[in-house]
């Protein structure tokens, strides 16, 4: 057999190389912490690269499924008893049945609904974590139980510190999910999706059933952004209902845009630049809101395809 | 011989306003049939009433043996029937293949779960229809745009392309709305050989054209519009005979008749 890098190969490429070499340039520590949070945001960004960049479809309450994932992976262990691996798995479950019983009306509709429809959702998932003081300990927070992975990595000799546990962890995560996304890019569903983002009456006359392949793309990328919450919330070991606010919903399909929304390596990309800035400039973290409307903005008017994209085209320009 | 598709009566008004009203036809397998009448005379909107985009306010729309009256269009491709659009409805950030490969939605579908796995069964399915694809892009002569993005094409070739997918649902019947406008010559004469070919192989053909040379060269039957009424039906050479007929070009638009005579 012959080996072609077909686009999908080279991205996979890509990113392991970019996963694996990065450790070398960390001036300290501590930038594992920052780099897993990249991977972190990238898996979240992954969904919606599927939701929006291959369907077209726009959710605005995607982080109101993160916020799910999160509080499952510190719930489920204390009130169910289930080990943190299997609370994520639940919140993964969960977050998908939400999301086909949220979708499934909505999306028969045509039209912006599901963007609003998102919007409610993610604020009432927002409202009951900060509500619920009992069950989610409220605005201040909860803690999550360890994932005990790491512990078992040490007995067996392997003496990671948490930082790099959970850049690895979460880097293979990244490419697994990367993984998906791009199987799905050239799988029938995949096409289907992205048919029906470029004329909804002709992927409906070719026989696809236009609403059920946005659920199925809805659902997927809820998994996705749960998986992200859940992650997030074993690696701080502690979460608070932020990780369900309107803002970290912003968040994603800002970062989403910023790397070129169809591309699953611009999702890697746009969440790297946009978690790194509040590190780089701590006035960032002051005015993250001004900074992320208008990196919409600027992303929206100037480079439509987004920055990677747009980058990799004037360098191939220059090449021919 | 059983009529393939029949309009019983197809009505339908757009606030108030009549665009079709009581039209009836029989499309039958292995024929042209065309729908002609002056602009706005409501071909697209039959086109869309007989496709389940409109849906019709009177009137039954009859396939084979099944009522099919405001199916919804997947439905309908279900169950053979395909169509292309007057104003080109391409997938324009996909290449030409992977245009021509989602025309084998039905047949290349399976679980999401497979298709995210990337599992065998997943890629032979995508395997089979881009083979499939690959063939009838060779019999549009599209073969070697195969990996261009769809946007970057010409139009008669888009116009060829849009054939291409509505092929590749194996249809019985196939609706064609104005598959040679904005071409040139050439183009209309390839256009028009890949109708009668496809006809010739027992599919039913529904024809909105503009371009009257064509339809009076390759129609077995016409079916006249004018005002969202039929006032006219039958062969070529009689309806192009017909007063009516004449009336309506000449009445509402001198010009058009006289293009089309030319």
């Amino acid at each position: 057999m012959t080996m072609k890098l077909t686009p999908k190969t080279a991205t996979l490429l890509v990113l392991v190389a970019l996963v694996v070499l990065s450790p070398v340039l960390f001036p300290s520590g501590y930038y594992y912490r920052v780099g897993a949070l990249i991977f972190v945001n990238a898996i979240a960004v992954t969904g919606i690269v599927i939701l929006t960049g291959y369907a077209g479809q726009i959710s605005l309450g995607h982080a109101g499924f993160a916020g799910i994932g999160a509080y499952a992976c510190a719930l489920a262990p204390v009130h169910l008893g289930l080990h943190p691996s299997l609370a994520l798995l639940l919140g993964a479950s969960v977050s998908a049945l939400l999301a086909f019983l949220v979708g499934r009306p909505i999306l028969r509709l045509k039209g912006y609904y599901l963007g609003v429809a998102t919007l409610g959702f993610g604020i009432l998932i927002s409202m009951v974590l900060n509500n619920e003081r009992q069950l989610t300990g409220g605005p201040d927070g909860i803690e999550v139980p360890e994932l005990g992975l790491r512990a078992l990595l040490n007995d067996m000799g392997l003496d990671l510190t948490n930082g790099q546990f959970w850049y690895w962890f979460c880097g293979i995560a990244v490419i697994l999910g990367a993984w998906l996304a791009l199987n799905l890019h050239g799988s029938p569903t995949g096409r289907a999706l992205r048919a029906l983002h470029g004329s909804e009456v002709a992927a409906r006359t070719v026989g696809i059933h236009v609403a059920r392949m946005k659920l199925q793309a809805f659902v997927v990328s809820a998994v996705y952004a749960s998986v992200s919450g859940s992650l997030l919330a074993l690696q701080n070991k502690f979460i608070t209902p932020d990780v369900a606010g309107f803002m970290h919903s912003i968040e994603m399909v800002t970062m989403a845009v910023l790397g070129g929304v169809g591309s699953v390596l611009g999702a890697v990309f746009g969440a790297a630049v946009l978690t790194l800035l509040p590190q780089v400039l701590t006035v960032f973290a002051e005015y993250e809101q001004l900074v992320l409307g208008l990196v919409m903005m600027l992303v929206m008017i100037f480079l439509p395809q987004g920055l990677l994209p747009s980058i990799l085209r004037r360098v191939r320009g220059k090449d021919e | 011989m059983t009529a393939l598709l029949s309009v019983e009566g197809l009505g339908i008004s757009f606030g108030g306003l009549k665009a079709v009203s009581d039209v009836s036809f029989t499309v039958q397998p292995g024929e042209i049939t065309s729908v002609i009448g002056p602009n706005g005379a409501g071909k697209t909107t039959l086109f869309n009433m007989i496709s389940g985009i409109y849906q019709p306010g009177s009137g039954r729309v009859v396939l084979g043996t099944e009522d099919v009256t405001g199916m919804a269009p997947h439905r309908l491709a279900r169950r053979g029937m395909s169509r292309t659009f007057q104003n080109l409805q391409i997938f324009q950030s996909m290449t030409v293949l992977e245009n021509a490969i989602a025309g084998f939605h039905l047949a290349e579908r399976g679980p999401v779960l497979a298709d995210l796995l990337g599992l065998p069964a997943s890629r032979r399915r995508a395997a089979q229809a881009q083979a499939g694809a690959r063939a009838l892009l060779a019999r549009v002569g599209l073969d070697r745009a195969a990996e261009r993005e769809a946007g970057n094409l010409s139009y008669g070739a888009l116009k060829r392309l849009e054939i291409a997918r509505a092929l590749a649902l194996s249809p019985k019947i196939l609706l064609l709305d104005e598959p040679a406008a904005g071409c040139n010559a050439v183009e209309t004469e390839e256009i028009d050989h890949l109708i009668a070919e496809v006809a010739k192989s027992g599919v039913a053909i529904l024809l909105v054209e503009h371009d009257m040379k064509m339809v009076m060269r390759i129609s077995n039957h016409i079916v006249v519009l004018d005002h969202g009424e039929k006032i006219a039906e039958g062969d070529p050479a009689s309806v192009s005979r017909n007063p009516a007929v004449i009336a309506a070009y000449l009445g509402t638009d001198a010009e058009e008749a006289a293009h089309a005579d030319g």
